[in-house]
C-alpha cells in the first residue's frame, strides 16, 4: 500500500497545455500514473498527450471521475485553481507553483473550511516536488528514477533534500512507500503532521523519515505528535544549522524569525520527543538503515 | 520585502492611520527647510535605513532649533548606521526623515503578524509601548494582548475595541486607537504585507493616537500585483551582491565562511552547507541555483560566489529532478573555460543522467575534483580550501 495516491488514483493536470503542464505530465504519464485528462480553460473539445482537455475542473470529473490533480498553473491564479478543485470535488490537489502570495493561500484554506470533513480537500504544497508512490504513481516533479519501493515514508519540505534521502536510502536497498513534498512555503496546505497520521495508518509504511528546515512552528507540533501517538519509528532531520537570524534561505518559509524556528531547536525538539536524528544530510540513509536494524 | 519608516507611515496614513507631519529630506538644506515648512517647535531626525532599534543606536536625534535639525542632518546623513540588527557593518544612510515631535502621555505597542501556526493574521498589542516584544514575550507574557482575525470577514471593529479597552485606554481614545488598528490591518491586507509593526503608537495628552513609528514587510510573492509598494524598495539596504544576484534571478544569502556554494534546490542548499560545518569547515554563502540550470545560470552562479573575495573553494552540487545532469556539466565546463577561476573546485551530481555529467566532467580535461556523494563532497570541498589557503 501506499498513502495519497496509487495506480489507480484518478488523476487530472491543471494547466494541461503549458509548457510546464505538458512535461511533467508526460514524465507521470511514462511512470504509469493514471492522468485521465486536464484542465485549460479556453481548450476545453481538444485532446492533448492523447488525453481530453476540458475547460472547467468541474467539467473533468463529471467527464472521468478524477479524484485527484496537480496545478501547474502561474502564482498569480493558482488559489483560484485550487479552489475550482476543490469545490469540483476533487479529494486531493499537489500545487507545484512557486510563488502564490501568502494571503492567498489563507484564503484557500478558508475556503476548504466550508466542506464538511468527509469531503474536504487535502492539499500538499505549494512550492513542493509532489507526491510519489514508487512503482505505482507519480503526481510531481521528481525524477521517479530515483525511488525503490518499499516501505519507508518520507515527508519533506524540500524537493531535493527528499531526493537526496531516496537516493541514499535507494544505494542501501531501502525503498519508499510513498514520498510527500509538503513544500518550503510559509503556509503549506498539509503539514507534516497531516501526513504522519496517514503513514501510521498504512500498513506497508514501517517507519518515516521527517525532513524539516528552518522557519515555522510544524516540525515541533509533529514531534510532540510522534511522541503521543506514532508506533512507528521516525527519523528526522532539519536542515539550515548554518542559516542565519532573519534571513530567507531560498525558500518563502525558511527564515528564523521566532524562538524555536532554528535548526538546532527544532533538532533538539524533535531528539526530546524520540525521533532519531540524522547528524548530517549525508547521513539520511545510513540513519534509516541503523533504525530498521533495531526493529 | 522591507520599506522605510517614512513609507510605512506614507501607507499607513492611507488607510487612516494617524501619523506625525513629516517630510522626507536627502540633505541638511533640505531638513532645515521641511522643518521650517512643518512649523512646530521640537523636531524628531531620524535616519531611514532598514533596522528597528535606530535610536539606541543614536540614529534618532530630538531638535529644538533648526540650527541643531541642521546639525544632526549633517551627522545623520552619509554614514552607515550600525544598529544591533544590521550587524558591525551598518547600513548606509541616503535619507532622513524630519517629523514634527509631539508630547505624549502613553507608549502602546501595536503589531500585525502573519501567524504560520495558526495560518491567520494576528494583532498583537500592549500597553508597554517602546519595549521589543520578542522581550516583552519573554519576561511579562500577560501583558500582550492578541486577537486572530478569521480570514473570511477579516478583522472586526468589535475586536479593535476588546484591545484598544484593554490598553486602559479612556472612552475618547478608545475609538480613535480603533480607527487607528483598523486602518493598520487594512493596510496589511490590502497592501499583502507580512508584518505591521507601530512600535510606539503612543497617546497626545489632547487624546489623539498616533504612529510615532512604522515599519513594515511585504510578502515578495504578492509584489507582482503591488507595484507601488515594490516601488519603494532601497536596493542600498541590501547586500549589494544579494542585489546582483536577485537581477539574475538567483537565490543568494551572503555568509562568513570560504567554501563557495553552487547547489540545487533550497533545502538541498541548506543541507549542503550543514555538511561543510559538520566536516570542519565554513560556508561563504547560499546560492539555490533553481530548477532550469542552464549554462548562462551556471556562468551567473560562478561570478557571484567568486565576487567574495573570502572564497578558497567552490563546491557544486547539483541532484537533478527537472534538471539534467549533462547540461548542468556542461554549464560547468563552459563556466571554467570563459572565467578564470583561481580556486579548487568541487562537483557533485546525481539524479537525471549523472554519468553522462560526470563523464563530460571527467573528459573536460579541466583540474575538477569530483565527488559522488554529499558526504564526500563537503569533506573534499573543506580540504582542498584549507589546502589552497595553506598554499
Amino acid at each position: 500500500m501506499s498513502i495519497l495516491i496509487n495506480e489507480k488514483t484518478k488523476i487530472i493536470v491543471q494547466g494541461f497545455t503549458g509548457d510546464k503542464g505538458t512535461f511533467h505530465a508526460k514524465e507521470m504519464i511514462e511512470y504509469g500514473t493514471n492522468v485521465v485528462g486536464g484542465v485549460t480553460p479556453g481548450k476545453g473539445g481538444t485532446t492533448h498527450l492523447g488525453k481530453p482537455v476540458f475547460n472547467t475542473v468541474a467539467d473533468a470529473v463529471a467527464a472521468t471521475g478524477a479524484e485527484a490533480s496537480i496545478t501547474f498553473v502561474a502564482p498569480a491564479f493558482c488559489a483560484d485553481a485550487i479552489m475550482e478543485a476543490a469545490d469540483a470535488g476533487i479529494q486531493l490537489v499537489c500545487s507545484i507553483t512557486d510563488g502564490i502570495p501568502a494571503q492567498d493561500m489563507m484564503r484557500v484554506k478558508r475556503y476548504f473550511m466550508r466542506y464538511p470533513k468527509e469531503r474536504r480537500t487535502l492539499m500538499v504544497g505549494p512550492n513542493c516536488a509532489g507526491i510519489i508512490s514508487p512503482g505505482k504513481a507519480m503526481l510531481g516533479i521528481m525524477p521517479g528514477h530515483i525511488y525503490k519501493q518499499g516501505n519507508i515514508g518520507i515527508v519533506s519540505r524540500s524537493g531535493t533534500l527528499g531526493y537526496e534521502a531516496a537516493a541514499q536510502m535507494k544505494q542501501l536497498g531501502i525503498g519508499v512507500s510513498t514520498s510527500v513534498g509538503i513544500g518550503g512555503d510559509p503556509i503549506n496546505g498539509s503539514s507534516f503532521l497531516d501526513h504522519l497520521m496517514k503513514f501510521q495508518e498504512d500498513p506497508d509504511t514501517h517507519a518515516v523519515v521527517m525532513i524539516g528546515e528552518i522557519g515555522g512552528p510544524q516540525e515541533a507540533e509533529a514531534s510532540a505528535w510522534v511522541k503521543e501517538n506514532m508506533k512507528k519509528p521516525v527519523i528526522g532531520y532539519v536542515a539550515g544549522l548554518t542559516a542565519p537570524k532573519g534571513r530567507r534561505m531560498g525558500h518563502a518559509g525558511a527564515i528564523i524569525s521566532a524562538a524555536g524556528d532554528s535548526a538546532a531547536e527544532k533538532s533538539e525538539i524533535m531528539r526530546s520527543f524520540g525521533l532519531t536524528v540524522a547528524p548530517s544530510a549525508g547521513e539520511l540513509g545510513s540513519t534509516v538503515a541503523s533504525v530498521l536494524a533495531k526493529l | 520585502m522591507d520599506i522605510h519608516e517614512y513609507q510605512a507611515k506614507e501607507l499607513l496614513a492611507g488607510f487612516g492611520v494617524p501619523v506625525p507631519r513629516g517630510s522626507v529630506a536627502y540633505s541638511p538644506d533640505q531638513a532645515v527647510y521641511t522643518a521650517t515648512e512643518l512649523g512646530g517647535w521640537h523636531w524628531a531626525v531620524k535616519a531611514q535605513v532598514h533596522s528597528g532599534a535606530r535610536g539606541k543606536a543614536g540614529g534618532i536625534k530630538l531638535c529644538k532649533t533648526y540650527h541643531e535639525v541642521d546639525a544632526a542632518a549633517r551627522e545623520l546623513l552619509g554614514k552607515r548606521l550600525v544598529t544591533i540588527q544590521t550587524g558591525p557593518e551598518g547600513k548606509p544612510v541616503q535619507r532622513v526623515y524630519v517629523e514634527v515631535a509631539e508630547p505624549f502621555e502613553r507608549e502602546l505597542y501595536l503589531g500585525i503578524v502573519l501567524d504560520r501556526k495558526a495560518e491567520r493574521v494576528r494583532v498583537i498589542a500592549s500597553a508597554e509601548g517602546g519595549m521589543e516584544i520578542e522581550e516583552l514575550a519573554h519576561s511579562a507574557p500577560e501583558k500582550i494582548m492578541q486577537v486572530v482575525v478569521e480570514p473570511a470577514v477579516g478583522l472586526q471593529a468589535f475586536q479593535a475595541r476588546q484591545i484598544a479597552f484593554g490598553l486602559g485606554l479612556s472612552i475618547k481614545q478608545v475609538s480613535r486607537a480603533v480607527t487607528a488598528i483598523m486602518g493598520a490591518y487594512r493596510a496589511f491586507r490590502d497592501l499583502d504585507a507580512t508584518m505591521v509593526e507601530i512600535n510606539p503608537l503612543v497617546v497626545t495628552k489632547d487624546d489623539r493616537v498616533l504612529a510615532l513609528d512604522a515599519k513594515m514587510s511585504f510578502d515578495d510573492n504578492a509584489m507582482f500585483r503591488q507595484r507601488a509598494v515594490a516601488d519603494m524598495r532601497d536596493p542600498s539596504q541590501e547586500d549589494p551582491r544579494e542585489v546582483q544576484a536577485a537581477e539574475h534571478n538567483l537565490n543568494y544569502v551572503g555568509l562568513d565562511g570560504d567554501i563557495g556554494c553552487i547547489i540545487n534546490g533550497a533545502g538541498l542548499a541548506m543541507a549542503t552547507m550543514d555538511t561543510i560545518k559538520y566536516a570542519g569547515g565554513a560556508p561563504a554563502n547560499f546560492l539555490d541555483v533553481g530548477g532550469g540550470a542552464s549554462p548562462e545560470r551556471v556562468a551567473n552562479s560562478f561570478r557571484l560566489v567568486l565576487s567574495d573575495k573570502n572564497v578558497k573553494a567552490i563546491l557544486v552540487n547539483i541532484f537533478a529532478g527537472i534538471n539534467r545532469c549533462d547540461w548542468v556539466a556542461q554549464g560547468v565546463v563552459q563556466a571554467c573555460n570563459d572565467i578564470d577561476i583561481t580556486v579548487p573546485l568541487i562537483v557533485r551530481l546525481a539524479g537525471t543522467n549523472e554519468e553522462e555529467g560526470r563523464r563530460i566532467i571527467r573528459d573536460s580535461g579541466l583540474p575538477i575534483i569530483s565527488a559522488d556523494s554529499l558526504t564526500e563532497a563537503a569533506q573534499k570541498a573543506v580540504d582542498a580550501a584549507r589546502a589552497h589557503a595553506a598554499s
